[in-house]
Formats: C-alpha cells, sequence, structure tokens
C-alpha cells in the first residue's frame, strides 16, 4: 500500500474551494513535491493529511489514506497516533512554531512521550540524540536552551529533530526554507536529503520555489487554484514542461546562471557614496549596520545590492534616498554634497501592504510629490494646477500598467502586484534620476514578480534612470543587474560587473552564496550538493 | 544571566527614580494650591492673628523648594517639630505631623496599614482565582453554552461599581437574611476565624469586579495563544487537548495576566477606599476619605505617598515577574 | 527582514481583496451584533433623557431641589408617606425619605451630571493622551524620556485616591461639577497616552510614512495626513470604554461625598444617602443603583462592540504587557489595556 493515497481531495473554506478534486500517491522512501503560487492550496493539502481541518469548520471531501490510516475517518485517538508518530510535520516559521518558554529538548521530549512509552529520562535521552543527528553542536547543552536562544537554522533544525523523534514513516515540510537564508536554506535542504537517504522516510514537500523542489524531490505536482496543473518526474516536469501554465511559472523564474547581456549604462555619475556608515544604538549596545560602503551610481545602469538578512542592505538603501542620516561618510547628489531627503531619488518598498496608505486613494498618494512640489513653489492650487496634477496622475497610472480611472480606487482594491505598481508610479511622480528599490518583488509570486522587474526595465530604459536593486534573492538580482555589490555584515565584500561577479567570483563568501542558490536542474542540483560538500569540508 | 541582573538592577533605579519624582509631583501640587493653607487648616473662624501664628508654626513662609527639602529629609533622617510649647522628634521616614491631631501621619498609617492590607491581599487571592479560573473554562468552553453564559456574567461584573455590589451584598446578606453580621475589624492576631468571617463580604465586593476583569483578560489571551503557530505544532504531533491547554497555553497566556494584576493593584487601593468607607472598617482607605475633608494635608500627602510607593513596588515587582515568566522580554 | 515577509505571504496576495472603506465595514459589523445594538439605543435613551430633564420634569410638573415636609411622615423618621415610598401621579417614583424632593427628578438631573461629567472628562482625557502621546511618539529621545516617564507615573497613580486628594485642596467656592470634571480628565489620560505613542510609532515606522518624506512634505504635513487619521480607531475604541469607567469614578467621589455635593444631585450621593432607608424606602436605593449599572453596562456593551467593530483582530488580541515600551520601540501594534480602562474605573 502506498505511504500517502489522496483521492479526489476537495476542501472548502465557506465559499472558497481551496482544494479541487487532487489526486496523488506517493510511495515508500519517494519523494513529491507541491509546487505553486500563494493560492493554489498547496499548504491546505497538507494539513489535510493530518487532519488539521477537522474541526475548523471546513468541508472536506474525497478520501486521504497516510501511513495506513483512513484520515477522513479516523478518530481522535488514531488521528493523533498518526500526527508525529507516523507523518510528522516540519512548519516554515521556525521560531513561533516552538514553544517560547519551554527548552527545545523538553518539547522534543514531550512529542516523543506522546508516542513512545518510555520513561521521562529516557525520552529526554531521546530528544538529545536527535538534535545530535540533525547537526545542533553539543546538543545535550544546547537542549536545554529555549528557541529564542537558537538562530533561524538551528531552529528549523530542531522542528526536523523533532519530526524525527518517533521515527515517522513520512515527513511533511510545509515550505521549510522560506524564512531563511539562502546559505542555510541550502544547509537545511541538504540535511533533509541526506535524512532520507538513512531513514529512508518518504517526504512530500511544499514549496513555492521550483528551485528548492528540484533540490530535493524526486516528484513534482504544480498546483494552480487548488487543482494539480501537471504531475510527473522532477526532470521531465521541470525540463520539458507539458502544460502552459508550468512553462509559464518556469518561464518567470529568474535563473541564476543568466548572462545579463548588453549594458545601457553611461559614464555620467548620479549619486555617489564615500565611507558610508550607520551605527544604532549608543555604548557598549552599538551595533554598526553599514560600514565604510563606497558606491557609485551612472546613469541609465542598475546596480545590484545582495546580501543576506542582517546585512545592511535595507539601512545602506535608505541612507541612499535620505529616510536614514548617515553617521559616518557622506553622499553626492550629481556632485555635490547633499543630507536629507531629495525630489530626485526615490524609492519603492518592499511590502506593498504598508507602503500605500490604507485610508487615501491611491491617486492622492500618486499625487503627493506633485502638490508638494506645487506647494514648495507657492504655486496656489487653482482649478487648472488641480486638473493638471489629475491628468499627470492619470497619465503615471497608465504607464504602470493600470488604467487612469483607478485614481480614486483605494489600496485594499488592489493586487499586490498592482499595488507595487502604485508605488513605482508614486515614485516617478517626482520626476526622479535615480529610484533606490528595496527588495521590490520579494513579496510577489514569481509570475508576478516577472512582469514588474520587467516594468522597472522598461521605465529605465524609456527615462535613463539609475536604479539600485536591493534584494536577497541572487538571481532576481543577476537577472535586472548591470554592476552588483555583495553585502555581508555592513560591507561590501565584492563588487564589479554583474556577469563577472556571478561567473567568476573572487570573494569566498559570493562563492557560498552562489553555491547555495538552488538550481531548476535536478542534476545540477545533485552535483551542487556535492560541490557545497566540499566547500563545508574545505 | 547577567542581562537578567542587569535589568533588574535598571528596573529598581527606575523605580526610585520614579518614586522621587512622585514625591516633588504630589508635595507641589498639594502645597502649591490656591487656597491658603494656614486658614484650611486654622479653620474659618480663626481670626487673622491665630492664621499667622499658624504660618509661623507650620514655617509656610518658607519657598516651597525648602519645604520639600526638609520633607525629603524627614523622609530620610527624620526631623524635629514644635508644636508651640514642646519639641517633638518624627524619626526617620517622617512623613510630617497631622495638622489636626498633631499624631505623625507614619503612626497614623501604620495603625490603619493591617486593615487595608487584610482586605486587599485577600480580596486579590480571591479575584486570581475566580478570574483566572473563570477565564480559563469559558475559552476552554469556546462556542458552548456555558461560555455564553460566563461571558455575560463577566461583562456585568465589569459594569458594577465596587460601592454598589456592596451595598446590595450587604442589606440582602446581613440586612435581609442576617447570614452573616455586619462586618467590623477584627484584627488577624486576636482572632484569625473571626477576622475572616468579618472580612468576607468585603473581599467579595472588592474581588468580584476585578475578577470580571481579569476573567475577561485571561479568555482573551488563552485564545489568543490558542490560535499561535506553536500549538498548532503540538497539535500536529498529537499531543491532548487537555495536555496543551495545561502546558502551553496557559503558561503563555498568564504572563499578561501578571502584568494587569500588578496594573491593578492601583485600581484595588481605590476600590479598598470605597470598600472601607462603605463597610466602616477602619483603613487607610477611610483614613484618607477622613483626611479630605478636613483638608488635613500632611495626612493626604502621606497616604498618597505612601500607596504610591506600593503601587510602584507592585508595578516593578511585576515587571520582573513577566521578565522570568518571558524570558525574550529581557532579550529583546 | 526581506525574507520574513515572504514567509508572512498569505494566500491570494494577488487577487484584490473585495470590501467596503472603513466606515462602512464599521456600521456593518457593528450591525451585526445585536447586543451593540440594544446598548446603543439604551445609551441614546439615556442621552436623551438627560438632555430632556428639564422638559421631563416640567412634564412631571416638580423639580430636583424643592423640599416637601408635606410628604414625609416625621413621626416615624422622615419616611415617605404612602405606599411605595410615595409614587403618585404627581411624583412618579416617589420622593427622597426626610426631605421629600421628587426622586424622579433627582433621577434625571442625576443622569445629566453623571454624562456630562463622564462625557466631559473623556474628551479632556482624550485631547491629553493624544497630544503627550503623540508628541512623546514624534519628539526626539529626551521628549520622549520626559513624556514617556510623566505617563508612567500617572498611570501608576490610582485614579481615585489621586482625584479623592486633589479634591481636599481646591475651595469649596470652586463649582463642584466642573471640578470633579477637570480632576478625573487631568488625572485619567495615561493609559491613552500610552496606546497612542505605541500606534504612532508603529505607523511612523510603515513604509508610507517614508514615502510621504520623500515626496517632500513637511514633518506637520505628515503627522496631520498620514498618521493622525490612524490613530482614530485606538482612539475611539479606548475611549468608548473610558466613558463607563469615569461615569463609575464619579458615582464612586459623590458616594464618599467629596464629589458632586448638594443640592446638585448625582447617583453617587443618592446612594450614600440611601443606605439607611433600604427597608423603610427600598426604591431610593434601588433606582440610582439600577440606573447606574445600567448606564455603565449599556457603554461598556457599546464600547465592546465598537472595539470588536473598529478592529476584529485587536480585539481578540487583547494586551496588557509589562514590557510596553520595549514592545513599542519593536514597533509593535497598539496593544490596549482596554479590556480595563483606567482601574478605578470599576472601583
Amino acid at each position: 500500500m502506498s505511504l500517502v493515497d489522496v483521492t479526489d481531495l476537495t476542501v472548502e473554506f465557506g465559499s472558497l474551494r481551496a482544494v479541487d478534486g487532487l489526486s496523488f500517491r506517493l510511495e515508500r522512501g519517494a519523494a513529491l513535491a507541491l509546487v505553486g503560487e500563494s493560492g493554489s492550496g498547496k499548504s491546505t493539502v497538507a494539513g489535510a493529511l493530518l487532519g488539521l481541518h477537522h474541526g475548523t469548520g471546513a468541508r472536506i471531501g474525497g478520501s486521504v489514506h497516510v501511513v495506513g490510516t483512513d484520515v477522513q475517518r479516523a478518530s481522535d485517538e488514531e488521528l493523533r497516533r498518526l500526527r508525529g508518530g507516523k507523518a510528522a510535520m516540519v512548519f516554515q516559521d521556525p521560531l513561533s512554531s516552538l514553544d517560547p518558554y519551554y527548552a527545545i529538548g523538553d518539547q522534543i521530549a514531550e512529542v516523543h512521550r506522546v508516542h513512545a512509552r518510555v520513561s521521562r529520562r529516557a525520552a529526554r535521552a531521546r530528544a538529545v540524540e536527535v538534535l545530535d543527528r540533525v547537526g545542533i553542536p553539543d546538543a545535550r547543552r544546547r537542549s536545554r536552551s529555549r528557541p529564542h536562544e537558537f538562530s533561524g537554522g538551528m531552529r528549523q533544525r530542531a522542528l526536523i529533530a523533532m519530526a524525527l523523534a518517533c521515527a515517522p514513516d513520512l515527513l511533511i515540510a510545509d515550505e521549510p526554507t522560506t524564512a531563511l537564508d539562502v546559505t542555510v536554506q541550502a544547509q537545511i535542504l541538504d540535511l533533509l536529503h541526506t535524512l532520507r537517504e538513512e531513514t529512508g522516510m518518504g517526504l512530500l514537500l511544499v514549496t513555492h520555489d521550483v528551485g528548492v523542489a528540484a533540490e530535493s524531490v524526486d516528484e513534482v505536482l504544480v498546483m494552480r487554484h487548488g487543482k494539480a496543473v501537471e504531475h510527473g518526474p522532477v526532470g521531465t516536469v521541470l525540463g520539458a514542461p507539458a502544460q502552459a501554465y508550468t512553462r509559464e511559472l518556469l518561464g518567470a523564474v529568474p535563473r541564476v546562471d543568466a548572462p545579463r547581456g548588453a549594458s545601457r549604462a553611461t559614464d555620467e555619475v548620479v549619486l555617489e557614496a564615500t565611507g558610508l556608515g550607520r551605527a544604532f544604538g549608543r555604548g557598549k549596545q552599538q551595533v554598526v549596520a553599514v560600514d565604510d560602503v563606497a558606491l557609485t551610481i551612472r546613469r541609465g545602469e542598475t546596480l545590484g545590492i545582495v546580501g543576506e538578512s542582517g546585512s545592511g542592505k535595507t539601512t545602506l538603501g535608505r541612507m541612499l534616498v535620505g529616510l536614514l542620516e548617515p553617521t559616518a561618510g557622506r553622499i553626492s547628489y550629481e556632485g555635490s554634497a547633499h543630507t536629507g531627503v531629495n525630489p530626485a531619488v526615490q524609492m519603492v518598498f518592499q511590502d506593498p501592504v504598508s507602503s500605500l496608505n490604507p485610508r487615501r486613494s491611491v491617486g492622492e498618494s500618486i499625487a503627493d510629490p506633485l502638490r508638494a512640489r506645487g506647494e514648495a513653489r507657492g504655486e496656489v492650487g487653482g482649478e487648472g494646477a488641480e486638473e493638471r496634477i489629475r491628468e499627470r496622475v492619470r497619465a503615471l497610472l497608465e504607464r504602470v500598467g493600470l488604467e487612469g480611472a483607478h485614481y480614486d480606487r483605494y489600496p485594499h482594491e488592489f493586487s499586490g502586484g498592482q499595488r507595487q505598481r502604485v508605488g513605482i508610479a508614486r515614485a516617478l511622480a517626482a520626476d526622479p534620476r535615480v529610484i533606490v528599490c528595496d527588495e521590490p518583488v520579494s513579496a510577489l509570486d514569481v509570475t508576478t514578480q516577472a512582469q514588474v522587474v520587467a516594468l522597472l526595465g522598461e521605465l529605465q530604459r524609456e527615462l535613463g534612470l539609475a536604479l539600485v536593486f536591493v534584494a536577497h534573492d541572487l538571481a532576481v538580482v543577476r537577472q535586472v543587474s548591470d554592476r552588483v555589490a555583495v553585502m555581508r555584515r555592513g560591507r561590501i565584500v565584492e563588487s564589479g560587473p554583474a556577469d563577472e561577479v556571478y561567473d567568476s567570483p573572487r570573494d569566498p563568501y559570493t562563492r557560498r552564496l552562489l553555491a547555495a542558490v538552488p538550481a531548476l536542474d535536478p542534476e545540477v542540483a545533485a552535483r551542487r550538493r556535492a560541490a557545497r560538500r566540499e566547500l563545508a569540508v574545505a | 544571566m547577567n542581562g537578567f541582573g542587569g535589568f533588574v538592577l535598571r528596573r529598581a533605579v527606575g523605580t526610585v527614580i520614579t518614586l522621587l519624582a512622585i514625591s516633588v509631583i504630589i508635595y507641589v501640587v498639594f502645597y502649591a494650591t490656591p487656597g491658603n493653607v494656614a486658614q484650611i487648616t486654622c479653620g474659618p473662624r480663626c481670626s487673622p492673628e491665630q492664621v499667622r501664628q499658624v504660618t509661623e508654626q507650620l514655617r509656610l513662609d518658607d519657598p516651597l523648594y525648602l519645604r520639600y527639602w526638609h520633607f525629603l529629609v524627614g523622609i530620610l533622617v527624620g526631623r524635629d517639630y514644635s508644636t508651640g510649647t514642646s519639641l517633638e522628634h518624627c524619626a526617620a521616614p517622617c512623613l510630617g505631623l497631622s495638622y489636626q491631631s498633631d499624631q505623625q501621619v507614619l503612626d497614623i498609617i501604620l495603625t490603619k496599614l493591617p486593615v487595608s492590607l487584610s482586605l486587599v491581599l485577600g480580596a486579590m487571592v480571591l479575584w486570581l482565582v475566580l478570574g483566572v479560573g473563570t477565564g480559563v473554562l469559558s475559552a476552554w468552553r469556546r462556542g458552548r453554552i456555558s461560555e455564553r453564559v460566563l461571558t455575560a456574567v463577566t461583562l456585568a461584573g465589569t459594569a458594577t461599581p465596587v460601592f454598589v455590589i456592596g451595598l446590595v451584598l450587604m442589606i440582602v446578606v446581613c440586612g435581609e437574611f442576617q447570614l452573616l453580621p455586619f462586618p467590623q475589624y477584627v484584627p488577624f492576631t486576636d482572632d484569625p476565624e473571626q477576622w475572616a468571617w468579618n472580612l468576607l463580604l468585603p473581599w467579595f465586593s472588592l474581588a468580584l469586579i476585578e475578577a470580571a476583569a481579569f476573567a475577561r483578560l485571561t479568555r482573551a489571551s488563552m485564545l489568543e495563544t490558542l490560535a499561535e503557530d506553536h500549538i498548532r505544532t503540538f497539535r500536529a504531533y498529537g499531543v491532548g487537548e487537555r495536555a496543551i491547554i495545561r502546558r502551553h497555553a496557559l503558561r503563555g497566556a498568564l504572563a499578561p495576566v501578571i502584568a494587569l494584576n500588578a496594573n491593578n493593584v492601583g485600581s484595588a487601593v481605590g476600590g479598598a477606599v470605597l470598600t472601607e468607607t462603605l463597610f466602616g472598617l477602619p483603613g487607610i482607605g477611610q483614613e484618607l476619605v477622613h483626611a479630605v475633608k478636613v483638608v488635613d494635608l500632611p495626612v493626604v500627602v502621606g497616604m498618597v505617598l505612601v500607596i504610591g510607593f506600593f503601587v510602584v513596588l507592585a508595578n516593578a515587582v511585576a515587571d520582573v515577574l513577566y521578565a522570568v515568566a518571558d524570558r525574550r522580554v529581557v532579550l529583546a | 527582514m526581506s525574507e520574513t515577509l515572504v514567509a508572512s505571504r498569505t494566500p491570494g496576495t494577488d487577487t484584490p481583496v473585495p470590501g467596503a472603506s472603513g466606515a462602512s465595514r464599521f456600521w456593518r459589523r457593528l450591525r451585526a451584533r445585536p447586543s451593540a445594538l440594544v446598548a446603543a439605543a439604551v445609551v441614546a435613551l439615556l442621552v436623551l433623557v438627560a438632555l430632556a430633564a428639564p422638559l421631563l420634569t416640567a412634564v412631571e410638573g416638580q423639580d430636583p431641589t424643592t423640599y416637601h415636609p408635606s410628604l414625609i411622615d416625621s413621626a416615624r423618621g422622615g419616611v415617605p408617606l404612602g405606599s411605595f415610598g410615595g409614587i403618585g401621579a404627581d411624583h412618579w417614583l416617589g420622593v427622597e425619605p426626610q426631605t421629600g424632593r421628587d426622586l424622579f427628578a433627582r433621577l434625571v438631573y442625576g443622569a445629566r451630571v453623571s454624562l456630562g461629567v463622564a462625557l466631559a472628562a473623556t474628551a479632556l482625557q482624550v485631547v491629553l493622551g493624544v497630544a503627550i502621546g503623540v508628541g512623546a511618539a514624534l519628539g526626539n529621545r529626551w521628549v520622549d524620556q520626559l513624556l514617556s516617564r510623566a505617563t508612567d507615573i500617572i498611570v501608576a497613580m490610582p485614579l481615585m485616591v489621586m482625584s479623592l486628594a486633589l479634591l481636599a485642596i481646591v475651595p469649596e467656592s470652586f463649582p463642584r461639577t466642573v471640578l470633579v470634571t477637570f480632576v478625573i480628565g487631568l488625572i485619567g489620560w495615561g493609559n491613552i497616552a500610552k496606546i497612542v505613542r505605541a500606534q504612532t510609532l508603529t505607523l511612523k515606522g510603515l513604509d508610507y510614512v517614508s514615502a510621504a518624506r520623500l515626496s517632500g512634505w513637511g514633518r506637520w504635513r505628515i503627522a496631520r495626513r498620514e498618521l493622525l487619521p490612524g490613530l482614530a480607531a485606538p482612539v475611539i475604541t479606548y475611549a468608548a470604554l473610558l466613558v463607563p469607567s469615569n461615569i463609575s469614578v464619579e458615582a464612586a467621589l459623590s458616594f464618599l461625598g467629596v464629589g458632586v455635593k448638594p443640592p446638585t444631585p448625582s447617583w453617587g450621593q443618592m446612594l450614600t444617602a440611601a443606605d439607611v432607608w433600604y427597608q423603610a424606602a427600598p426604591q431610593y436605593l434601588l433606582l440610582p443603583a439600577g440606573a447606574l449599572f445600567l448606564t455603565v453596562l449599556a457603554l461598556t456593551v457599546l464600547g465592546d462592540g465598537v472595539r470588536t467593530a473598529l478592529d476584529p483582530r485587536a480585539a481578540s488580541r487583547l494586551r496588557v504587557g509589562t514590557g510596553r515600551r520595549r514592545e513599542a520601540k519593536a514597533g509593535e501594534t497598539a496593544h490596549s489595556e482596554s479590556d480595563k480602562p483606567h482601574k478605578e474605573g470599576n472601583a
């Protein structure tokens, strides 16, 4: 009998059909990835395998068999035996998924004792054993730590250890690496791979990231709107997709190994930073977020700034636009020193939700720079001026692919991608020479991401803008950048033309970063994994 | 636990500064009043000559900062008072002399303190047990009839002022049915049993409204904790609902309850003033009301300071407890 | 940082969220709660009665201050003559023992005092709290330190005790109702200042405020256009719960004999006087007690409804924490002690 057998599964929350007639099987020891964009219903499927929707008001149809348990008909007692004992789940956000008040070892021991009749002491020993197994150094001592004393990657290891505690036949991992940095992600994926090789347990991986799937599984099921779009061996689905949507999805995924092509950069320097630094706090608690950074940004070029969380890239971006005062060094705009905000240097923000005031119409938000400028010049806002402003805003809305009639709509009426377009229109309204984009696409689905990136490229060509593209995603940065600066712990460790940095990285950190990026081709992924092992040993 | 020690130290320093600031504010507010203190103290029928005598005796002509300084010195090392003929020494934490009785304010407070402490501490035990118990129960029975009833009862409870519930209880229990005698304070040291019987009604009156607030907070806090991701983790690992509530939800839910309890010391003192007046218990509250009515400023200032001291102390202790319960606070 | 956002991606990010604007959503949610609607009706009735007090008593043909010695039995210590405390066509709810003053008139005029004092005091608390909270959040380090410390102190001081004490030092000649209003208003702004400060800090950290700065607007314009509207919801929520609590405080002060002074009628005062008459004239006790209970309950239920309707998420997320300032610095949302406005409220 199969490890997992799902037939015609339907899950409805109220009027929303999250999963619609889905069927698949997973054999013992095999690994399957459910891949899809947000709203595709992939996480709902994962929850349904453990009966987690029971009692939440969701209507569930079809049949689900997991490790010999009929989840639909199982009693509470049978469900409890299944959960954690036969099939264990690893969640997305490792910090919130662990109880902040108890030591990690105690939490693992508690779960173990639910499924195994062992003494407290034996359960605790088992906890240390599995923590050691997932690569927590000095596991006995660290098992007494609480979750907040662990780093993000360590916490995810601890969650995996909890899953291992009862030696389940199936591991369900719901976006296990989405909250992690790329180098940590690679470590966790490698860990999952080794554990699977050793224990022979099956793996069901839920992810939005095609690369993560390619790294980890044998089979892929692409989902959209709760339905299966395409299902097959990973090499076939990703290498020769049969369905249009799969092709679209794959086409939108930025490739870290695709060369950038011709640059339209000029020699005219618009923005320059020298010895730039920013420290937060005072005295002993002082943290230096950015340290001695020098940059030049030229008209018509895109400078990519890439780094992991805590590298200082966002702080740097905010200093460039004048939202944060540097504590060291200086910024000059077109050759003369400049402090504070400058209409010619604008920003596109990361979060499409918080970057627009929910209480004002998008048209009003876009009109802000126009009105502020009018006021600064002392223009009295007559009838004509108002009409000119509205006209200009409508033109801007149309330019970024929205409709002029959207002027009076409010942010909640727009999707994330559309809001990001509004943000771009607002930045353009100030007639900027430079736009700093701070993770402009990281909150978007991959297909939307591609559209927004394309829009930025078009605008740059058309208006001769200089773009600073701050992001953690190495592939996106390569896709858009002429030059790249790699940041780590507040400093730029390597910078140069994009193709040079990506194809022949000099700095060991850059090399490690690039080696950690998931590959879309499973064979390449296997080679990379081997290479990472060598890098780790070296 | 270096960080923890530092946290406690910072908190202690902050508490001392707060207390100093409170003493300045209270002193200035009360003694820099529009009314003529000497006239008020002496009484409306005093002649200008008598008023001048009082002014001299109380040194009301000194500038305010100097008087505050003497006051502070009195608290820290004690001071001497002339009561016209004799000189009286007022020892270290000296809060001054009553204008009315020339008694030391601290003595007045110390004789009344046991009554108020008995009332507030007893009521606190009651409201914590009742409130947290009801809150946990109604979170657990969510969506059932029992939860709806509990919610309605606690809502009505929060809307019943102490003196209304106290009055009704006293009339029904002591008056109509004579189940209990009208409360009369008996010191714990004299007869613990009588002490408890007599305080039973005041305890209930004071505790009911606080219990209702705690029940609401505990319920909300429990529901919030139950919706957190880590609860989902333990559900997904087959841990039973009872164990989840006992081990994981309650622990997280109680942190805000501890904080509320500290905040509520202030409100409980306010309630205690009403309860004491209502039941005729000779505590600080009753004395304060009396002092306010006869405008005995040193007593009012002294009592407000002592009450402030207890409230600020309770808040500081709760902060530390909160940090113990939730270590993330220290690190954040 | 960036990575966590990906993590928090909710299903359907790229489908527009249907929904109406804030105000109509608020009304829809409020209407969905029958208890809140009933409470609103009761509150409306109370306000109407308070406003129309002179009219109502004129219809009855009485006023709240005239003594009627002929209606009480001085031989039996001043018990009202007639059944049920002298209820009749002339005196709808009977008369006060000992004085013979009309109870209905005193009750409706008492409502005027209760609601008037509570509303005015709430307005004062809101104005002070918002000014100090916003000042602390937008001011520099020192301003923030100073205002936050002051807020901590005012929150720590028991409102009941402080108002009681303050009432001692003001000369008798000062109009009592105004004085009580000022005392409650001047002492009770602490929690609202805390909430406003935390919320302002949260808003200040939002990207749309940064975007407004990049647009070239000045501080004041940003504060007015981007920050203040965001404060409306938490402030209204908290203010709605302050009103019943202020009513309780006023009644308590009058009950203790230091609040509103006779002959101005007040529910708290009536309760003190009624204490000893509960057997001879039970309605003398039950009327003010009932009126007080009903008013506070209706306002509390309404406040609860308003809170749920304004922010269903925050309503289920009630938090009272001592780590407040730290959390606020970390940019968390305003958590409210809204379940209990300043404590004495309930005293």
